[in-house]
């Protein structure tokens, strides 16, 4: 068993940045990632990070424009918290060789993004993740940091109360890719889950295939609730042909929209009279869809984004690396065409809920960056907040794990503070793969487990893992988890994408239904102890159906046209009913729905929620 | 090609001008353009039916190995008949060989777009990312095999920490004493100091230079073109100042530092990233000549 006082699940940004605050509080910190850290998807982000930097520019309207483009489901807590640190987090990055784009006095550039009312993107050409992530890396070499790469966290090792919220987390259980030992680790202060994304659960997406949402689901599976799953964000101009992401800096600088009819139709059409094409990002992509389903799409497909009369010189110095991904992967040249574009899933808004010093309810457990919720982005998450998000809440779950004193968190989480129960009208029931019974959620709430201490807690975790991955291997000739996992893909594609309706939203859960189904009969080909990625991918894809019914869920719930969230039935914003997260959590093996109310008020005013209109 | 044969068409029937009955001439001379007319036709049916198939399928050559499976310990190479579609790239032929016909096909891959490293191979006897090159580029049978000089672990994959730890000699970290006061103070770079620094940030870790240098296969210690690129980052950046520069230098110029480069440019060539790579070497070169004259 290894041993170490902090753990970090995950490489990405938010991993690096809680390791390195970890060990600035003096703790032993070790990262378990499984893949190598500068292959995390942070360094997929392109256009920038958000940080009051400027005169005329304030961390307050950083935080209103957050809360506004959150379609007011943000809470406050979090957001100011984000808004009140990043420019320290930033200019910190900058300290540490970031190498920024920079303007003629040598200061940081900074570009306009959507949503927001100040040009406060801070970035590195269309790069920005890939110096993030590289130059945080570069800190944990200096700093000695000891990296476990290529070894998957399987599960958590959580201690069996019967309410998440008297339950501890002691360890993770690791799976060394390389050889396919599998061993526990004990972590004596705190577990930290940086897992990223989920994109995988769409077919169409700009996030990388290592984005199987796994911290979600793992904790998900051990009653940790997870908030706010249905927002899903949708980014307006990926590439048609593979999901790669064009950056929102291209509409920054000052790119076009158009439909085959050459019109601009944003403004034309009335989608956004004042911001146009800049308007958030739930708001192009729904434009765009529009215009392909009324015929005006090209291919009856994808739109036009042209960002040619920027002039090369611009383009190549702000946005070069788009035109090697649009000659790359389209084989477009940007600056002779416009770019073909469509919505992509992008971003997962919701994730395992946390407060804004990144602890979940069950102690000494803490998420940070994608896979968390402290509630920043609401239903709507605006370009170059996420990046902020990663090194502010990194850094502050790091810290509290590793024994800072913080002060008390304002955001209640489990069924700690007001909370009501919900209902959804399902065609099925929701829960856990046949066959297996309860057995595979990880705290099942049930055996006095309480009892044993933490080494035997890790241990328990560790032999029960082991069982799993035997019985997977056993099963020579199951079924391949590839099948399964692209059903699930298109479903969730075709009917719970940008636009939702209930039928579609029920025809999903009927699809993730039949995918449990046959996942009880999965099995891994591949008999080698040696990087077995057939049996990886099986494993993910357990996740992947988890996440696709929570999100499914979550969408069915929610009875009313919020941030990314549409819903054919339901036109309107509904203040008066939906002011409130959804929560679920899988107790014992099977989901329970719950409300909370959205905090809406901040350190000296409340934000009183209005008409997002663009 | 298809001209050909209507030209040759013409060609008979001027020659054919000088006989006498010319209307039975030209009744034969119809019949041969008719015919002639018709096995073009066939031809081109026949050449487009065959570049259909072309299109259809995409023929690999995959490199296989597993040291733990009996049968599979013997490295061979396995064939993968892939439907082709406009646009479809290495890594995508690879993940549809092995989602339909062998779950067991073993390869690093994440991002899809050039920006995580883990897939650079060597295919078609070059060093490429996967994702980043599109069938449609490469002859046919398309081979696919691990990176050279490392030591494969399982089919596509290699052992990658040799590069890793000569990356990490090079201190690949910002050092520097003159932080700006203020904490919310950034400390100033020009435009064309970060322009000069801006190719050597953009190396991914694939290790596709450091595989195809020759100096590197023959000199396990030598710490090959991604290393020195990155030492390079920081002993250009003018953020670090003048004692840290020297000090770079001194790591640089070690026995197996610059100095071991031959300009062979194999690495430039093959860098998914087009980083200059071997005139960023000849640079280094060129400042630890200059900084031994200091001291002399
Ligand atoms: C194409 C693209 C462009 C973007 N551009 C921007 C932008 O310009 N500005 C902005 O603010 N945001 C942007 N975003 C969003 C932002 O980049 C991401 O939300 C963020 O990088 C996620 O970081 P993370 O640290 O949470 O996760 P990641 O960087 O995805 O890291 C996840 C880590 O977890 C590890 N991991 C996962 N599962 C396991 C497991 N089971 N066991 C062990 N380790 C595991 C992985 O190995 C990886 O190291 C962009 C996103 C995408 C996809
Ligand atoms: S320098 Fe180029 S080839 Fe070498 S590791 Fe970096 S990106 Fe790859
Ligand atoms: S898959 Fe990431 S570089 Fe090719």
């Amino acid at each position: 068993m290894h041993e170490h006082d902090v753990i970090v699940v995950g490489a990405g940004g938010a991993g690096l940045r809680a390791a390195i605050a970890a060990q600035e509080e003096g703790a032993d910190v070790a990262i378990v990632s499984k893949l190598h850290p500068v292959r995390s998807h942070t360094g997929a982000a392109e256009g920038g990070i958000n940080a009051a930097l400027r005169e005329g520019d304030s961390w307050q309207d950083h935080a209103y424009d957050t809360m506004k483009g959150s379609d007011y489901l943000g809470d406050a807590p979090a957001i100011e918290t984000l808004a009140q640190d990043s420019p320290e987090e930033v200019i910190q990055l900058e300290h540490w060789g970031m190498a920024f784009s920079r303007e003629e006095d040598g200061r940081v550039s900074q570009r306009p993004f959507g949503g927001l009312s100040f040009p406060r993107t801070t970035y590195a050409g269309a790069e920005t993740g890939h110096q993030l992530l590289h130059t945080m890396y570069e800190q944990l070499v200096k700093r000695g940091i000891e990296v476990y790469d290529e070894w998957y966290v399987l599960d958590l090792a959580v201690s069996d109360e019967p309410e998440p919220e008297d339950r501890s987390c002691h360890g993770v259980v690791g799976y060394d890719i390389q050889s396919g030992t599998i061993e526990g680790f004990r972590a004596r202060d705190g577990v930290i889950l940086a897992t990223g994304g989920l994109g995988q659960v769409y077919d169409h997406t700009t996030n990388a295939v290592a984005n199987t949402g796994d911290g979600v689901a793992m904790a998900y599976r051990a009653g940790v609730p997870i908030e706010d799953m249905e927002f899903i964000q949708f980014h307006p101009t990926t590439l048609p042909s593979t999901g790669v992401l064009i950056t929102e800096g291209v509409r920054g600088e000052g790119g076009i929209l158009y439909n085959e009819e050459g019109e601009r139709f944003m403004f034309e059409y009335g989608y956004a009279n004042n911001d146009g094409e800049l308007a958030s990002r739930d708001v192009v992509s729904r434009a765009e869809l529009t215009e392909v389903n009324e015929g005006r799409g090209i291919e009856d497909e994808y739109v036009h984004l042209d960002m040619r009369h920027l002039g090369e010189e611009r383009i190549v110095d702000r946005l070069e690396n788009i035109i090697h991904l649009s000659e790359d992967f389209e084989g477009v040249d940007p600056l002779e065409e416009p770019m073909p574009v469509k919505p992509g899933q992008h971003y997962a808004m919701g994730g395992i809920e946390t407060d804004e010093n990144g602890e979940t309810c069950v102690s000494g457990l803490y998420a940070a960056g994608e896979c968390a919720c402290a509630s920043v982005h609401g239903s709507n998450r605006l370009g170059g907040n996420a990046l902020p998000e990663l090194i502010v809440f990194g850094a502050r779950a790091g810290h509290h794990a590793a024994g800072r004193d913080m002060k008390e968190a304002e955001i209640p989480t489990g069924k700690r503070g007001d909370w009501e129960a919900g209902d959804v009208d399902t065609p099925v029931e929701p829960g856990d793969v046949p066959g297996t019974g309860a057995g595979d959620a990880v705290a099942d709430g049930g055996a006095a487990a309480s009892d044993l201490d933490p080494d035997e807690l890790v241990q328990r975790a560790t032999e029960r893992t082991q069982v799993r991955i035997e019985s997977l291997l056993d099963n020579e000739d199951g079924r391949n988890h590839a099948e399964i996992r692209s059903e699930v893909q298109e479903s969730m594609t075709q009917h719970v994408n940008v636009f939702r309706e209930k039928e579609g939203l029920k025809q999903a859960l009927r699809d993730i239904r039949e995918a449990r189904e046959k996942y009880a009969e999965v099995g891994v080909a591949d008999q080698s102890r040696t990087f077995n990625t057939d049996l990886l991918h099986t494993i993910e894809t357990r996740n992947i159906i988890d996440l696709a019914e929570a999100i499914t869920l979550g969408a069915l719930a929610r009875e009313e046209f919020r941030g990314a969230h549409w819903r054919k039935e339901h036109q309107e914003r509904d203040d008066e009913n939906w002011l409130k997260h959804t929560l679920l959590s899988w107790n014992g093996g099977s989901p329970e729905l719950w409300f909370k109310p959205v905090i809406l008020e901040g350190e000296d005013k409340r934000y009183e929620p209005k008409i997002r209109s663009y | 090609m298809s001209t050909q044969l209507p030209e040759q068409v013409d060609d008979e029937s001027s020659a054919d001008e000088v006989e006498p009955q010319p209307e039975a001439q030209e009744r034969r001379l119809q019949k041969k353009r008719d015919r002639a007319a018709e096995q073009e036709r066939q031809r081109q049916a026949e050449e487009a039916e065959k570049a259909l198939d072309d299109e259809d399928t995409y023929h690999l050559k995959v490199f296989r190995y597993d040291p733990e499976i009996a049968g599979k310990k013997e490295p061979r190479f396995d064939d993968f008949h892939v439907p082709f579609e406009k646009g479809m790239t290495v890594l995508d032929a690879l993940m549809y060989a092995r989602d339909t016909y062998d779950s067991s096909l073993t390869f690093r891959h994440s991002c899809r777009q050039a920006i995580c490293g883990s897939d650079a191979m060597f295919v078609n006897g070059s060093q490429r990312l996967c994702c980043k090159t599109q069938l449609s580029d490469l002859e046919e049978p398309v081979r696919i095999e691990p990176l050279p000089h490392a030591e494969v672990v399982k089919d596509l994959v290699v052992d990658m920490e040799h590069f890793y730890d000569q990356m990490e000699a090079v201190e690949p970290y910002f050092q520097t004493n003159d932080l700006p006061d203020g904490e919310l103070e950034e400390q100033r770079q020009s435009r064309e100091n970060r322009e000069k620094v801006k190719m050597s940030t953009r190396c991914i870790w694939c290790g596709a230079c450091m595989s195809s240098c020759n100096i590197a296969a023959g000199d396990n210690q030598y710490l090959g073109p991604a290393a020195l690129n990155k030492a390079y980052r920081f002993t250009m950046d003018e953020r670090e100042g003048e004692e840290m520069k020297q000090q770079r230098l001194e790591i640089l110029e070690q026995e197996h530092g610059v100095w071991r480069c031959q300009t062979q440019f194999s690495c430039t060539e093959v860098c998914p990233k087009d980083i200059p790579l071997t005139e960023h070497i000849q640079e280094l070169k060129r400042e630890a000549v200059k900084n031994n004259l200091k001291f002399w």
